[in-house]
């Protein structure tokens, strides 16, 4: 089930998404099942004239990657980023 | 194109399991496979399946693309014959895990004598299911599984059979372990996939998922996305529910969660028992890799 954003409050971490433009179709699974909502339809179409998501709020992002698990197209995924000033030992990504 | 701004691109963690020159794939805006193909990849990572030992077969129609796309020993079979194809090379190679991922209409109907079959005889393979009530490749056909009153090509007015009741059948035939869920329920899904990869005999998992272009357009149930959300709000897990309760209507309440989990010796534990006993010390195993 979805992650609570809290997981991203030790702040250990930041989340982000990446986008694979062309590959998507516009369905819009990342959209609606994203636990913050962060994902929003870019105005901007691909090559195949479907409208892929963008970040619309990336400070909101845990990294999650339920968009890459929802998404049919394989064209977007979630990334937990390490933040540079925490000094962690264990990974966060792996929590 | 990215969003994110990092040193080195990350890769999509289905990326290595995906045959990438053959990308973009051919499902719909809003289909349910490509959903449950990710699933499936995070359960081969968290099952820890060494990649070389997994095999997977596929027949014909929309699912039965699976086998094409991901980068596995991969078997694309005639139609509804994935089973028996699975069955034997599990048989000669019991190394490996053999996986069999396939539609509703290559499974059950063209390939539905195999299925109650394969699962009586207990033959160590995972069944994955991807039911979307209709055929979709040939054109959206009535299939084994449309729910009564739907509308598909082949029953301008509304289908009128009686579906199978997918679990039910799978329990009654024999399976090990049977679970349904929807495209919506990601994590349970992949939670299965890993729980089925760690199990001896038949397990047949039902993932129900939207087919927008044939299905969902011709009963007027909206695109991908609005059948994910009907999912999540028609949805009712209830682990352990008796299968014989599970049917599935054109609307209201879809049954899902885990409802078999139980150890049988499989096709090949009998198989290896006769023959040690019949063979004596002639008996040289099984072998395989
Ligand atoms: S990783 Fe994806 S689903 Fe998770 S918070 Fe970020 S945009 Fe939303
Ligand atoms: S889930 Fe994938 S295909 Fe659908 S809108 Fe998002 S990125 Fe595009």
């Amino acid at each position: 089930m979805p992650e609570a954003p809290a997981v991203a409050r030790g702040r250990k971490f930041r989340g982000s998404v990446f986008i694979d433009w062309d590959r998507c179709k516009g369905c819009g699974f990342c959209i609606e099942f994203c636990p913050p909502k962060v994902l929003q339809f870019s105005d901007k179409f691909n090559t195949h004239g479907y409208h892929p998501p963008h970040l619309a709020n990336e400070a909101a992002c845990t990294g999650c990657d339920l968009c890459g698990l929802y998404c049919p197209d394989f064209a977007i995924f979630g990334v937990r980023i390490p933040l540079e000033t925490e000094k962690t030992e264990a990974d966060p990504a792996k929590s | 194109m990215s969003t994110a701004v990092a040193s080195e691109r990350p890769v999509n963690p289905v990326e290595p399991f995906l045959r990438t020159d053959r990308m973009p794939h051919i499902w719909c805006p809003g289909c349910g496979i490509g959903t449950t193909v990710n699933c499936f990849a995070r359960a081969l990572v968290e099952s820890k399946q060494p990649l070389d030992k997994v095999a997977i077969v596929s027949g014909i129609g929309c699912t039965g693309r699976v086998a094409g796309y991901v980068k596995l020993d991969s078997f694309h079979t005639t139609h509804g014959r994935a089973i028996p194809f699975a069955t034997g090379l599990k048989l000669a190679n019991p190394g490996l895990s053999v996986v069999v991922y396939s539609g509703d209409g290559d499974l059950i109907a063209i390939g539905g004598n195999h299925f109650i079959h394969a699962a009586r005889r207990n033959a160590d393979i995972k069944v994955i299911c991807v039911n979307n009530f209709i055929y979709g490749m040939t054109g959206g056909q009535v299939a084994p599984t449309t729910p009564v009153g739907a509308t598909a090509t082949t029953s301008p007015y509304g289908s009128y059979e009686r579906p199978f009741n997918l679990p039910y059948l799978a329990e009654s035939s024999g399976a090990v372990y049977v679970a349904r869920w929807t495209a919506f329920h990601v994590r349970h899904i992949a939670h299965s996939m890993a729980e089925a990869f760690s199990k001896k005999g038949f397990c047949f998992i039902e993932i129900i998922a939207p087919c927008p272009t044939l299905y969902q357009r011709r009963n007027r149930l909206g695109d991908g996305l609005d059948t994910m959300k009907l999912y999540k709000q028609r949805s009712v897990i209830k682990n352990g529910a008796s299968t014989r309760d599970l049917d599935v209507g054109l609307q209201g309440e879809i049954v899902v969660g885990k409802f078999v989990d139980i150890e049988r010796p499989t096709l090949q534990q009998n198989m290896e028992q006769q023959l040690r006993q019949t063979l004596k010390d002639r008996f040289a195993g099984l072998g395989g890799a």
